[in-house]
């Protein structure tokens, strides 16, 4: 049961199959045997969790179902829960149990689902392959000398090796979707403002946005329906009417027009991800859709553009880590100055000191035209990009990294992890919705293929996966290394 | 070498919404520390602004007010720095798109002239916290309660020349702020604070010479002084040939001088940029024309119809409509009493004197409008003299009885009785023969003194024109 | 761009990070390999573009003026690394 999609386990709950205590209890058992390998949580939440199932039981039992009743799924340690450790991947918040719930933890509640803990993440979710945790790297369930991609390589590790049915990450250039290509599961980033932001640990405001990690597009769906819709509480979250992102799953393609741009398939991009990508293609073809090369002209400046927005913004977000209300604080301060520096100091790991010190330096006095607004300028043309682009056509589809899971450690340079985002940063910058989905593999490894949506066409995008999944089982394929760890046939 | 002084201010108010700029919590004055600092003002990661309307809107009241142009389109921004008092690492105000753009407001000076002192811009903020530094032993105490209340910055052109402008400018600014209620605006308590820019320059040049910043001065008095001092202080640097530094300065009341407040701080770099978790805020026509349509008359409209429907002075009418409350209590009086000449008098002397003495608001006078229209209701029918009724009000401060029963019961009610008059008189022609001879003699003003005689006489109660004209029969 | 130690110092500094003499030349180092990464966009001329602060056009949603949050200071404070009589305490602040 722990490896089927949230639609099949609904179905099974709702059926009387079986109940969500065991089903939780076997996610459980599942994480208790793997996570020591995998370190995929932070944080299990057993007791609260073997509860939380209990009182779905209870729930359905007085009839009153909910599609999520019941299923048990794993939150990024970027979102705040309640009474429970919330860490965002860093020794600043080795210590700090959130005292709320991020508006995305309230729905997930008040879907009556239950949580079984809390993902690992990079730190601050500053990074591609979730090295930068302060709790350790997370393994790539297919490979575990591989990295699972980042920033919420826990949450997608987690979903590809069963330790949960679902899982939510959120995506500031690429940190949903990357990892869900290499953990060869489907990842979604909402249009900008879809999701609340409440209680999800800022990075970089204008680009954030959290979404659903799963076993399908179907079950994506399913999560965005809790997840979505306006929060007052988030300035920047969209008033538009609720939509049921299930309703048009099962459209058929026909007539569909798919932009493939020529800067997606440029020199970096590996053979094997190229021809897994060719050929789901191909398989759209014959579902009836039209393809068309297109040109994304300024997209080699998204990476350069991004390398200033998000630090610069991360450099303010990350001020309030200072020692004084919670959180880490250096030993014994002498000073004012010396606490805020040991304590800062202390508490960032490198990869996050490096970035306040460019978004500083971005920002500072006599640099803000030549960076900040230069690359808010550039924002421009790449939103300018895709607007002509969606012109033509209703999604833009392409790899989502230009290769397989890398080595842990193969990537020590700065410079070279950056450019892992070189096909979904240009998404953020732009706020609009994309997917990714699993479209082949190659030595062992899942390949990624990115689906590129309008604003708020989620349901769309969604629909392009879920009938790619429909007539193709990349989805359904598991690594046989872990199947093997646990003993499982 | 003359100089001249160029001065600038930046004004910050504490705006008197409910709840706080960004988040829910209660801005009421004089709470336990930090039990008014929800999840948002600590900063507590994830935590994001909802921007508050009523701020809004009494900002672009503010602006409609002085006639200022409204910003359409007004962006925050964050200004970084690292402060205990400031639990984000940075403050949400608005640097390139204020709410309120360009203004001005007229101000009177001592000699009856007027003068227009352009306003910038005035922008919308939030507020620190406060460091409490005695109680705890080499630590200190930072209490957030402050922290997110709303602030309006009122910055002027530098268009100030002296002192007493720049007071002028204040107590108008303070004026117009309480006809709006938009703020307290009281200096003490720290809801009305000002940074004062000062330089001179030799007379009769154009450029402006090195300015020096003097921050949070807390009184109308102070602002004076420390203006006095710094002007003095950069003049003798000036004339020793010395350079004046741009720095912020701290004004010391006790000694009466300006002292730096530089410290070994690498020079602040607020990067600024505008504030991802808040977008623009537009506002369209109709909600400044609404606005405007809620303005209540504002003191410079009240001025001339105080002159022009009551024939107040100049002077006058200036003194009742700098305080809204004193203008209202004055259109009771004039109003009840129905002599708002008389009213007038009374209101700006003997009422604001006695508020003055005792450190008294309007608001907590012993003696309300409707007591006061009512004691000069019986200067005018005579009941009592005017005289008199100085005594009357006097025992209305601590008597709030009815005042026709304190002048009863003190027996302060003027005779009129022309049986008493009469004896009064008879026995003043008896006891003044050489001043009785006199009038007799044609010397008219001789009159005046036995008037005085009879008023002596009487303890101040008869009427004197009762007296006056039985004085002249009898003699 | 390159940096130069100073200016590394300025930054770290504006930032309130404590930068190591050890570290300061790596450091150094890979922050310059970021900014000519990052001087990439200086290759496009943005004369005429306006600048893109949020994806989406949208204007500032209005809260009411009420008071929806009440004293949270013992469970907020639990949080606090240091705290006495209702404050945060905090080395001596100098003004």
């Amino acid at each position: 049961m722990i490896n089927c999609t949230v639609a099949e386990t609904s179905a099974a709950l709702a059926a009387g199959d079986i109940s969500s205590v065991e089903i939780t209890q076997a996610y459980l058992d599942r994480i208790a045997t793997l996570n020591g390998e995998l370190n995929a949580f932070i944080t299990v939440c057993e007791n609260s969790a073997l509860l939380q199932a209990k009182a779905a039981d209870d729930a359905r039992a007085n009839g009153n179902d909910r599609p999520l009743l019941g299923i048990p799924l794993a939150h990024k340690d970027i979102f705040c829960t309640k009474d429970i450790l919330t860490t965002c991947g860093s020794r600043m918040l080795h210590n700090f149990v959130s005292p709320y719930n991020a508006t995305v933890v309230e729905r997930f509640i008040d879907a009556g689902t239950v949580l079984l803990g809390k993902t690992n993440m990079d730190e601050f979710a500053m990074g591609s392959s979730n090295e930068t945790s302060f709790f350790g790297d997370v393994k790539n369930p297919w490979n575990t000398e591989c990295v699972p991609g980042g920033s919420s390589g826990g949450s997608a590790a987690a979903v590809a090796a069963d330790l949960c049915a679902m899982a939510t990450g959120t995506d500031t250039g690429g940190s949903i979707r990357q990892p869900a290509a290499f953990c060869g599961v489907t990842g979604l980033k909402p249009s900008y403002g879809r999701v609340s932001r409440w209680g999800m640990i800022a990075f970089a405001s204008s680009l954030d946005q959290a979404g659903p990690i799963t076993k399908s597009a179907e079950d994506a769906a399913l999560m965005l329906n809790v997840m979505s819709g306006l929060d007052k509480k988030d300035s920047t979250s969209i008033d538009r009417p609720i939509e049921d992102f299930t309703a048009t799953l099962n459209q058929p393609l026909k007539g569909l027009r798919i932009g493939v741009p020529k800067q997606h398939f440029a020199d970096g991009l590996s053979m094997e991800v190229e021809q897994a990508i060719r050929n789901a293609l191909a398989e759209y073809e014959k579902l009836g859709a039209t393809i068309k090369e297109m040109d994304l002209t300024n997209s080699h400046l998204s990476v350069s553009a991004y390398y200033v927005v998000a630090p610069a913004e991360a450099s303010a977000n990350l001020s309030r880590f200072d020692g004084v209300r919670y959180g880490h604080r250096c030993e014994d301060p002498t000073d004012l100055e010396d606490m805020y520096k040991r304590t800062r100091s202390e508490g960032f790991g490198e990869e996050v000191k490096r970035r306040i010190m460019i978004g500083t330096y971005a920002l500072s006095a006599g640099y803000y035209d030549a960076y900040y607004r230069k690359a808010q300028k550039i924002r421009r043309l790449i939103k300018d990009d895709f607007d002509r682009a969606f012109e033509e056509v209703d999604v833009i589809i392409g790899p989502t990294s230009p290769h397989t899971a890398f080595k842990l450690g193969s990537k020590a340079d700065p410079v070279s992890m950056y450019l892992e985002d070189i096909y979904t940063i240009a998404v953020n910058l732009a706020g609009l919705p994309a997917a990714s989905i699993p479209a082949g593999i190659a030595n062992g490894l899942p390949i990624g293929m990115q689906i590129i949506g309008k604003y708020f066409d989620e349901a769309k995008i969604l629909n392009v996966a879920h009938q790619f999944q429909q007539h193709t089982d990349w989805h359904k394929q598991k690594s046989t290394a872990i199947t093997a760890a646990s003993g499982e046939s | 070498m003359e100089w001249e002084t160029v001065i600038g201010l930046e004004v910050h108010v504490s705006l008197s919404t409910k709840s706080k700029l960004f988040s829910g919590s209660s801005t009421e004055f004089g709470a336990p520390p930090n039990t008014q600092a929800s999840i948002f003002d600590c900063a507590l990661p994830g935590t994001l602004p909802a921007f508050n309307e009523e701020a809004l809107r009494m900002a672009v009241r503010f602006g409609v007010a002085i006639g200022a142009e409204i910003g359409k389109r007004s962006v925050f921004d964050r200004k970084n720095y690292f402060y205990p008092d400031l639990p984000k690492g940075y403050q949400v105000t608005q640097l390139d798109f204020p709410t309120v753009g360009k203004g001005s407001l007229t101000v009177t000076l001592a000699d009856g002239s007027e003068k227009v002192i352009g306003v910038t811009r005035a922008h919308i903020e939030e507020n620190a916290g406060k460091s409490l530094h005695e109680e705890f032993s080499g630590m200190s105490g930072i209490d957030l309660n402050r922290a997110g209340e709303p602030l309006l910055e009122i910055v002027s052109e530098p268009e100030i020349t002296c002192a007493e402008e720049a007071v002028a400018y204040l107590k108008k600014l303070h004026t117009i702020i309480r006809y709006l209620d938009i703020s307290d605006a009281i200096m003490a308590q720290g809801s009305m604070r000002c940074d004062v820019n000062v330089s001179i320059r030799p007379k009769g040049t154009t450029e402006l010479g090195t300015r020096a910043e003097i921050k949070n001065i807390n009184s109308f008095r102070f602002v004076e002084k420390a203006i006095h001092s710094e002007v003095a202080r950069q003049q003798e640097i000036l004339e020793d040939g010395g350079r004046i530094i741009q720095e912020t300065r701290r004004y010391n009341a006790d000694k009466d001088v300006t002292t730096s407040m530089r410290s070994k701080e690498v020079a602040n770099d607020y990067r600024y940029f505008p504030e991802p978790d808040l977008l623009p805020v537009v506002i369209d026509d109709e909600y400044v024309a609404a606005v405007k349509a809620q303005l209540p008359e504002l003191p410079d409209a009240r001025k001339a119809r105080f002159i022009n429907d009551y024939s107040l002075s100049n002077y006058d009418a200036g003194v009742l409509v700098s305080n809204r409350e004193l203008a209202e209590y004055f259109e009771i009086v004039a109003s009840s009493s129905g002599d708002p000449k008389l009213a007038a008098n009374w209101v700006s002397q003997d009422l604001l004197g006695l508020l003055n003495k005792n450190n008294l608001e309007i608001a907590d006078s012993p003696i309300q409008a409707e007591r006061l229209a009512t004691l000069i209701t019986r200067i005018k029918d005579n009941t009592i003299s005017g005289k008199i009724a100085k005594t009357v009000f006097e025992a209305m401060i601590a008597d709030p009885s009815d005042v026709d029963a304190i002048i009863e019961a003190k027996g302060l009610k003027q005779v009129t009785d022309s049986g008493e008059i009469e004896k009064l008189v008879l026995e003043v022609i008896e006891n003044n023969p050489a001043q009785v001879q006199q009038y007799k003699d044609g010397k008219e003003q001789v009159i005046g003194f036995l008037v005085g005689q009879c008023m002596q006489l009487s303890k101040g109660k008869a009427n004197p024109a009762q007296v006056n004209e039985l004085l002249r029969e009898k003699m | 761009m390159a940096l130069d130690k100073t200016e590394i110092e300025k930054i770290a500094h504006l930032a309130r990070l404590h930068i190591g003499e050890s570290e300061t030349e790596e450091v150094t180092t890979r922050i310059t390999d970021i900014l000519a990464l990052i001087d990439q966009m200086q290759s496009v001329d943005t004369e005429v573009v306006e600048p893109l602060a949020h994806p989406l056009d949208l204007v500032q949603r209005l809260r009411a003026d009420a008071i929806t949050e009440g004293n949270q200071r013992d469970k907020l404070q639990k949080l606090a690394p240091a705290s006495e009589d209702g404050l945060y305490l905090v080395p001596k602040v100098l003004e």
